[in-house]
């Protein structure tokens, strides 16, 4: 399954199963393995905390679960932020918590063959290339397949306690 | 046909375990010149129990080291012989062994065969070596400081025993048990006698007598003796705590339930306090008139859910004797290897607290017991030429103190030496200064690295004690505080919130935000517009009450929030208390009050500044718990 999902950043084999939920940021598409997505829901009801980077909005009440939720769009800024009924928030499953991401839609699930992934090139972005698993080649569209897994357990996000000095 | 027995290895192991810590403890409360018939068959149906189990698992190794266990404490049992203190030492260690061989059965560990032939040798000598006094029942009466009545009721109990043999080996429940707090009391008595010699003033006597075995008890020792049988009150010797525990296990029925299956139904529990109050809020828009029956039933619903609630909570709720009943081993063998003399005292050992703080206390507490013991006590050539008895006490003892529990450690030794650690606190360059209160000077060596011992031993003084304790506490949400006066003792104090997964609280609003406010940290609350509010320097706003001053929090400020409130004046201030300080929160106004289910908000995200965690309120919007500690210290 999807158990390697700590294998280094950019190896074609990071996901198993090769099936991957697009979604979009701006102008650009986003890909992230499937079975790290749980559902998907609507921007409702969102508690603020104090003293956060601006990206994370606050948390929800998922069934009685504590959620996290994070604005890709203000983190990459990317896209038009603004909160209304066709607002889509991703929630992840990740190995140790769940995380719900605020994007601008989300397009479909593609299923990729390890000859349409291609390693990522270095350049500079507001997504650190050590997050980028991949480009994933779908006609004319690239795909930016992101290690979501790192991502969100990394320092840039801010989500996890840092670990007392 | 055949059975896979080890589908029931987990039962037998867990009922072993249970066994072996109760033999332990009853052999340290055993008074080795005195001891009770009781006790002692209780010990041997132990060994017995564990033999018998281990028997039908195939634990071999088990059995044998049991065996001789056994037969040993029958004879004991029988007064063939008598109890010697070296009996209770090989006693003891064979308990270990078997704990080593039950834990190499398990899968964890492996078993030290050197140990095993030792204890084995140690016993069958012990069982085999001859005896010339005769035994007695109870021999020691005349020897006992304060004398008995000759018409010891007692003896009348002990002559019966013989006749009831099989009530004593077969049936652990009624026949034998209703007769035993009579006996119990008795040589809780005798156990007492010593123990309050040493301790001048009265005691109340508090002990519920639950049974009527033991109301007869009393009563026959009213006739007989001019001391209350229950003399002992709150505090608990040895003796005391060993009668309390078998005469629980004789009226308590009890099953077993995994602790997933609990923790589930309490999260099931704090899901349906949610969905009730959920139902509530929305009958509230609903016009009352409308359909009265409705909202009768849901004023049903809310109080049933409360009493379950409660009912649920209490599963997970243990006595935190749990803790404590490990000590009285811990003591005995670090005073032995100490040569000090120490008598440990327990009080409130049947205050209940989380299962989940109960796991994590017991290592801090190891510590706290282990440093008291080897740098709060002294030796008895100190404590005898400082005019002290020569015998130490430690003292645990738990409270409740509101909302929370509070666990005391404390010892009548040498205390702190508030020049010694100053000066290592200078040496590590700890900035520190003379006129620094005690209560910071104490502090101090709860800092990292910080050890004051003259000589580092075996048991503490490696300076990595009070620091993981301090840590280990913080992170249960608990606080350490310490005191001591030099010459007479030091205690610590642990103060822990009852339970890690229920609140009752006040929820208050800022702008568009709800906060909870835990309500033991509550004193009072006033709307702005009557208090005496005074600035200071023309920002800072102080509240008068009663003579105090008290700085004004703003929430809205704390947590950044907007507000069209922000004059104090035209809001409500709440005054709340911790740590022993107090300040006024200004919040725009108060919600309503609430039984809120604890949610962690770490699981999925991390710790928010003066927050101590998150709940779901009746309109399935996240609200915030403040951490009222926090608050206060970043005033």
């Amino acid at each position: 399954m999807a158990s390697n999902q700590e294998a280094p950043a950019g190896s074609h084999s990071a996901v198993s199963n090769n099936e991957f939920l697009t979604f979009t940021l701006g102008k650009e598409e986003y890909g992230i393995d499937i079975l790290r997505v749980q559902e998907i829901r609507g921007y409702d009801a969102v508690t603020a905390i104090a003293n956060t980077p601006e990206f994370i909005k606050g948390v929800i009440n998922l069934r009685g679960v504590i959620v996290p939720i994070v604005d890709m769009r203000i983190k990459f800024k990317l896209g038009k932020v603004e909160y209304n009924q066709f607002t889509v928030v991703i929630i992840l499953n990740l190995s140790h918590r769940v995380v719900g991401m605020v994007v601008d839609g989300v397009s479909d699930v593609i299923t990729l063959t390890a000859e349409q992934i291609k390693a990522a090139p270095e350049f500079s972005s507001a997504l650190d290339t050590q997050y980028i698993m991949g480009l994933g080649a779908v006609d004319q569209r690239m795909i930016i397949l992101m290690d979501i897994e790192k991502l969100m357990s990394s320092r840039d996000m801010d989500l996890i306690d840092r670990v007392a000095a | 046909m055949a059975i896979d027995l080890s589908q029931f290895y987990q039962v037998f192991f867990e009922e072993a375990a249970e066994h072996l810590a109760a033999m332990e403890s009853l052999l340290l409360g055993l008074d080795v010149n005195n001891p009770s018939m009781d006790d002692l068959n209780a010990i041997f149906r132990s060994a017995h129990s564990v033999k018998g189990g281990a028997g039908t698992f195939g634990f071999t190794d088990m059995t044998e080291v049991t065996h001789v266990l056994e037969t040993l404490l029958d004879k004991l049992r029988k007064q063939e012989m008598t109890l010697t203190d070296e009996m209770v030492t090989a006693f003891l260690e064979a308990g270990d062994v078997i704990s080593m061989q039950l834990a190499a059965h398990r899968g964890e560990g492996e078993v030290d065969e050197r140990a095993v032939s030792e204890v084995r040798e140690k016993l069958e000598r012990l069982t085999a070596a001859p005896q010339s006094s005769p035994p007695e029942a109870a021999p020691e009466i005349d020897e006992s400081p304060v004398a008995l009545p000759p018409q010891d009721p007692g003896y009348g109990f002990f002559d019966d025993l013989p006749e009831t043999p099989a009530a004593v080996e077969e049936d652990q429940g009624y026949g034998f048990f209703t007769e035993t707090p009579a006996m119990k009391a008795e040589a809780e008595t005798k156990q007492g006698y010593g123990f309050f010699e040493e301790l001048p003033k009265p005691q109340p006597a508090t002990i519920a007598a639950p049974t009527a075995a033991s109301q007869e008890a009393s009563r026959r020792k009213k006739e007989t003796s001019a001391t209350p049988a229950a003399g002992t009150g709150d505090e608990i010797t040895f003796g005391k705590r060993v009668t309390d525990r078998a005469a629980a296990t004789a009226e308590t029925s009890s099953i077993r339930v995994s602790v997933e299956k609990v923790d589930q139904l309490i999260n099931l529990m704090g899901e349906l306090v949610i969905t009730q109050s959920m139902l509530a809020q929305a009958a509230m828009n609903i016009d009352g008139t409308v359909d009265e029956n409705l909202q009768r039933n849901l004023h049903q619903l809310e109080r049933n859910t409360r009493g379950m609630q409660e009912a649920v909570m209490s599963i997970r709720m243990m006595p935190i004797s749990f803790v404590f009943s490990r000590f009285p081993r811990l003591v005995r063998e670090l005073s032995g290897k100490l040569n000090k003399q120490v008598e440990m005292k327990m009080v409130g050992e049947s205050t209940e607290l989380d299962k989940g703080l109960i796991e994590k206390i017991s290592d801090p507490m190891t510590h706290l017991v282990r440093n008291s013991l080897d740098h709060g006590i002294e030796s008895p050539e100190k404590r005898i030429a400082a005019g002290k008895n020569p015998c130490g006490t430690l003292t645990l003892k738990a409270s409740h103190q509101g909302g929370n529990i509070v666990i005391e450690v404390s010892d009548d030794g040498g205390g702190l030496n508030r020049g010694k650690i100053l000066q290592k606190a200078r040496e590590k360059g700890l900035p520190v200064r003379d006129d620094m209160s005690d209560q910071e000077v104490w502090a101090l060596i709860m800092e990292p690295g910080f050890s004051t011992a003259e000589v580092v031993t075996d048991v503490s003084g490696r300076g990595v004690g009070m620091d993981v304790v301090r840590r280990n506490i913080a992170e249960l949400g608990g606080r350490v505080e310490l005191d001591s006066v030099e010459g007479h003792g030091s205690r610590v104090i642990i103060r822990l919130p009852l339970t890690l997964a229920i609140l009752d609280g006040l929820s208050v609003s800022v702008g568009h935000e709800t906060y909870i406010i835990p309500l033991n940290a509550i004193i009072e609350s006033l709307p702005g517009a009557a208090a005496d509010i005074k600035t200071v320097s023309g920002q800072g706003h102080l509240l008068r009450v009663r003579g105090e001053h008290l700085p004004i929090v703003a929430l809205h400020q704390v947590f950044g929030v907007e507000t069209k409130i922000t004059e104090p004046e035209k809001g409500i201030l709440v005054l709340m208390e911790a740590e022993s300080r107090k300040i006024a929160l200004f919040v725009d106004e108060l919600v309503g009050q609430h039984q809120v289910v604890i949610k962690s908000l770490e699981s999925n995200y991390r710790r928010v500044p003066c927050v101590s965690g998150a709940t779901i309120m009746g309109d399935g919007r996240v609200a915030l718990i403040l951490d009222v500690g926090a608050l206060i210290r970043i005033k």
